[in-house]
């Protein structure tokens, strides 16, 4: 299997020379699903940034399909890669329609053209065009924003998706209907997904790898059942403080 | 209404001019704000100093400024150019400071996004910074477009026309009825263009 994704020596330093990221080496074979989890201040979103080249790394490069993303025009590069983020991610003066078509318009695409493939991939995420093309991202719930949001990802028909805690705005009941969705997609069409979240749940029902982050390091790259297996400390205490409440319930 | 017949001509004129004065004044001002503004997002330590400026100008005494520009060579020549670069002046803070707060003001996750999903600068502009900054942008040149209008009277002292003269004329000669032509259809130019503006800038304002 060819790597879609591959982080070579990662390292990224705030304006302080404080690490962010730490010599982070990691490969995401093309058509597979790759999660970042840590606590919040672990590095994940840096990580994830440094793929579309919103965060220039320091030390080491990344290759997006084989290639050095340092060698390309961001421009291009972001528009060729999909890009889902929490839910304030919509543009509030748009349609949704519009929203979905955002990357084709930018790319100089035609309306006709852009207007067909934003109600295909409405249709795709489960929102009747009809009904919701022409609503405004304030009249949507948050389920179905990010389900446009995901849509606008898709847009352009990216190889690799980038996914920034899509869900972690989300109730869990909602939260568990995106998660099928996006796997239902994920089988329909072949992506390579790279996803940052803090929720153990969703890495193991998404990830095919599971890449551990600590204060920057990278702390084991896993497959779930390996995850829930290890005895390795930094990991037992995730899978513990994940399970607490379940535990607590049953004695 | 004897009155009116004998002076409502001269009354419709001078209305015109005083428009002219504003319309100039504010035309250019916001040529020069407008793109100040989006520019002082894109070099924020100069927000601070340039703002400042325009802080100070605003606060001027406008018969004082006009006295002032009154010896400038090319200036001083006509009234009317006198009076359209102190107008201009007095426009310039509020659309600076609005495009400035406007563009600001917007999330910074969606600045992100534009930005994350391949959008050039200028796509990132026009397509989201100004509209949805614009509102802001809008309720700016309605603060200075009252503004003009307002001092717009002063120029008058100058001799650069407009309703100021009628006013200035009846302070003169102790004639009400004439202080109030020229004082009543100034304030309903300014009630005017504060309603119209008022309300484009509503429709404008986008829900977040």
């Amino acid at each position: 299997m060819s790597a879609a994704l591959e982080f070579r020596s990662v390292s990224v330093f705030t304006a302080q020379e404080r690490p962010l990221l730490e010599g982070i080496s990691l490969t995401v074979d093309a058509g597979t699903t790759a999660i970042l989890l840590g606590r919040s201040g672990s590095g994940k979103t840096t990580l994830l940034r440094t793929v579309n080249a919103m965060i220039v790394p320091a030390q080491g490069e990344v290759l997006v399909n084989g290639t050095p993303n340092s060698g390309s025009d961001p421009i291009h590069l972001r528009r060729s890669i999909g890009y889902v983020i929490q839910e304030t991610g919509l543009f509030p003066h748009f349609t949704v329609e519009r929203n979905v078509g955002i990357v084709l318009e930018a790319a100089g695409r035609p309306r006709v053209q852009r207007i067909q493939r934003s109600h295909e991939l409405l249709d795709a995420v489960g929102l009747d065009p009809a009904v919701y093309a022409q609503r405004l991202p304030h009249q949507l719930s948050g389920g179905q924003r990010q389900r446009v949001g995901l849509a606008r990802a898709l847009a352009a028909d990216p190889s690799i998706l980038l996914m920034d805690e899509p869900f972690g705005a989300l109730d869990p009941l909602t939260r568990s209907e995106m998660q099928d969705m996006l796997r239902g997609l994920l089988g329909r069409f072949r992506k390579t997904v790279l996803l940052v979240t803090h929720d153990l749940n969703e890495a193991l029902y998404l990830g095919d790898r599971i890449a551990l982050l600590r204060e920057g390091k990278l702390i084991a790259t896993l497959t779930p059942a390996q995850f829930l297996a290890s005895d390795r400390p930094e990991i037992k205490s995730y899978v513990d403080a994940f399970q607490r409440g379940e535990q607590v319930a049953r004695r | 209404m004897n009155f009116l017949a004998q002076y409502g001509s001269e009354i419709a004129a001078l209305t015109v001019e005083h428009i002219w004065l504003t319309a100039a004044a504010m035309l250019f001002s916001t040529a020069l704000a407008v793109p100040g503004g989006i520019w002082l997002t894109r070099s924020t330590r100069w927000a601070g100093p340039i703002l400042s400026i325009a802080n100070v100008l605003q606060t001027i005494p406008s018969l004082a400024m006009f006295g002032f520009l009154l010896p400038l060579p090319w200036l001083g020549e006509r009234a009317a150019r006198i009076a359209i670069v102190a107008l201009t002046a007095y426009a310039l803070l509020p659309i600076l400071r609005n495009t400035y707060a406007g563009i600001r003001a917007i999330d910074p996750a969606i600045i992100e996004v534009a930005r994350a999903l391949g959008l050039t600068d200028a796509q990132r502009l026009f397509k989201v910074e100004l509209p949805l900054a614009s509102s802001f942008i809008l309720a700016g040149l309605r603060t200075a477009m009252v503004t003009c209008i307002g001092i717009a009277t002063i120029a008058a002292a100058v001799g650069a026309g407009g309703l100021g003269e009628l006013i200035f004329r009846g302070v003169a000669s102790v004639d009400n009825r004439l202080v109030l032509a020229g004082a009543v259809p100034a304030a309903l130019l300014a009630l005017v263009a504060d309603g119209v503006l008022g309300l484009i800038e509503r429709r404008l304002k986008v829900r977040a």
